[in-house]
């Protein structure tokens, strides 16, 4: 026979309400009406940032003593495809970067052309979602001198970004809107800390769009596609973090 | 003896204590700082660590740990190691440096706890604003709520504390107005801890700081903002749990009243 002390009894209850509770609240967080009504609360700060602030600011840039004595590589480390694993053992001599979409002038050009071009360095804070942040140090080509090679048509309202990695067979890629593009301090990477860009942190070429948090901080860029509509990329999110696990498009906050 | 609400004696005067916009804005608020400080906790399961200055990430020395290590929960301020099995780091199956039961949502999601996060703190910042408008043309901060300099003498806060400390409530008259520890918390959480809040909120977004570069130079960078949002967050649950306990302790039923149609219960003098 088990006896059941007042004490069991009160635990029982308490973990059976709380449980209850727990269903209760996660019904509410997934029902979809629910994110739907959350969703209006993002485009709203969306909105509300633009309004109050410059569209143009600049992100703080820090001084070489700020840097992080050491700037932790997440998210994938080595894309398993074997054509990127050719290019990174031929340190991406054969490698184009590819513009197209909605472009007057299609581009492939070499890491030595896009090195060639004039370069922007600057050293800023990584920001993850998570919440850790690093100061790292980037030198790269602005977005706005490789628009001005391509030439967007005028129906041309994002920049998506194609990448080599993958999550699960299903592809990298991320967007930002022409405001991120034509900031001057959005860069395709290939420096970092004063050296060639390492594979761990996004080898050959690495978006930094600084208004922005990590997950939109693309590496391994292979191709910068110009679209007029993001519902045609992906699963119409905007990129991949969006598509997966509904992470915010617009991540300036 | 079956009376539940027996510091209340009947007989005494119902007066109108609480105005309409007062009402409105502590349930507005109750409500959406409940949801901030459940999703936030949710926020932080994501990177259970905390650091001061411009960076912290893994490597670097954090201030704050909450963690589980070989199937052992800890939590870690400085040099001080406290075990914390079950409560943080592991609870149940669950190993989040926050348990499932004081989460929004309860399992890990921290696109979710972000939408939730963000989506109110417009009910936060909002009303709360109206509320700062409403109160000082009304001037019901400066006539309710703002301490004279009498009540700040050391020795009336003391008084105060003893009164506090005895669970010796004012009665007839006195009870009309805040005491000077009401006053100064409530003035501590709606001109301090509050707005402390959301402006190192802001100091996390990377667009805000690229607008506003004095939020950095305000906090001392992103990582000690983070702290800080969190430290406010812990006095602000401090303050709710002390708050609950002297709804409870000065009698629910009246106080709750208040709160809800406005109308308070004097306590009645004690006969002398």
């Amino acid at each position: 026979m088990t006896i059941l002390t007042r004490r069991k009894l009160i635990g029982s209850i308490g973990v059976g309400a709380g449980s209850l509770l727990l269903a209760g609240c996660d019904r509410i967080v997934a029902s979809p009406t629910v994110r739907q009504v959350l969703g209006a609360g993002e485009g709203l700060t969306r909105r509300a940032q633009r309004l109050v602030t410059d569209r143009h600011a600049l992100a703080r840039e820090f001084s070489p003593s700020d840097m992080s004595p050491s700037f932790r590589v997440n998210g994938n480390s080595m894309p398993t495809s074997e054509a990127y694993q050719a290019h990174a053992v031929q340190r991406f001599v054969d490698w184009r970067l590819v513009v197209d979409g909605l472009v007057r002038r299609p581009l492939a050009l070499s890491l030595a052309q896009i090195r060639a071009m004039p370069t922007r360095t600057q050293i800023t804070r990584h920001d993850c979602v998570e919440g850790w942040s690093a100061i790292g140090k980037w030198s790269g080509l602005p977005l706005k001198l490789l628009m001005d090679g391509a030439g967007p048509l005028p129906a041309a309202r994002y920049a998506v970004f194609h990448c080599a990695d993958d999550f699960d067979g299903e592809p990298y890629y991320e967007s930002i809107d022409l405001i991120d593009v034509y900031h001057p301090q959005t860069i395709l990477a290939w420096g970092m800390n004063d050296e060639l860009l390492s594979v761990g942190h996004g080898a050959p070429l690495r978006l930094r769009v600084e208004r922005q948090l990590g997950y939109k901080q693309a590496k391994y860029v292979m191709r910068v596609e110009l679209v007029d509509d993001l519902a045609k990329v992906g699963s119409g999110k905007g990129g991949y973090w969006e598509d997966s696990a509904d992470y915010q498009w617009y991540a300036g906050i | 003896m079956s009376d539940p609400d027996r510091s209340v004696p009947e007989g005494s005067d119902l007066i109108y204590l609480q105005r309409r916009p007062v009402r409105l804005w502590h349930w507005l608020n109750a409500f959406s700082v409940i949801v901030m400080l459940m999703s936030g906790l949710m926020i932080f399961n994501a990177h259970p660590m905390l650091y001061w200055g411009q960076y912290g990430a893994n490597q670097d020395p954090p201030w704050l740990v909450i963690g589980a290590n070989e199937g052992a929960g800890f939590l870690k301020i400085g040099g001080v190691t406290i075990p914390t099995t079950g409560v943080l780091g592991i609870s149940g199956d669950n190993e989040l440096a926050f348990p499932a039961l004081v989460t929004i949502p309860s399992s890990y999601d921290l696109a979710a706890a972000r939408q939730w996060h963000f989506a109110f703190a417009w009910l936060l910042v909002v009303p709360g604003l109206l509320f700062w408008i409403w109160g000082l043309a009304s001037r019901h901060v400066q006539r309710d709520l703002a301490p004279t300099g009498q009540e700040l003498r050391p020795r009336h806060i003391w008084q105060d504390v003893k009164n506090h400390a005895r669970l010796r409530f004012p009665r007839g008259e006195a009870a009309r107005r805040y005491n000077i520890l009401q006053k100064l918390s409530y003035v501590g959480v709606i001109f301090g801890l509050l707005p402390t809040m959301v402006l190192t909120g802001l100091t996390m977004s990377p667009g805000m700081n690229a607008a506003w570069p004095w939020l950095l130079d305000l906090f001392g960078g992103r990582q000690s903002a983070r702290s800080v949002h969190f430290i406010c967050a812990s006095l602000l649950v401090a303050f709710i749990i002390v708050h609950l306990m002297m709804v409870v302790l000065a009698g629910p039923v009246n106080e709750l009243r208040s709160m809800i149609t406005g109308w308070y219960r004097l306590p009645r003098e004690k006969a002398r």
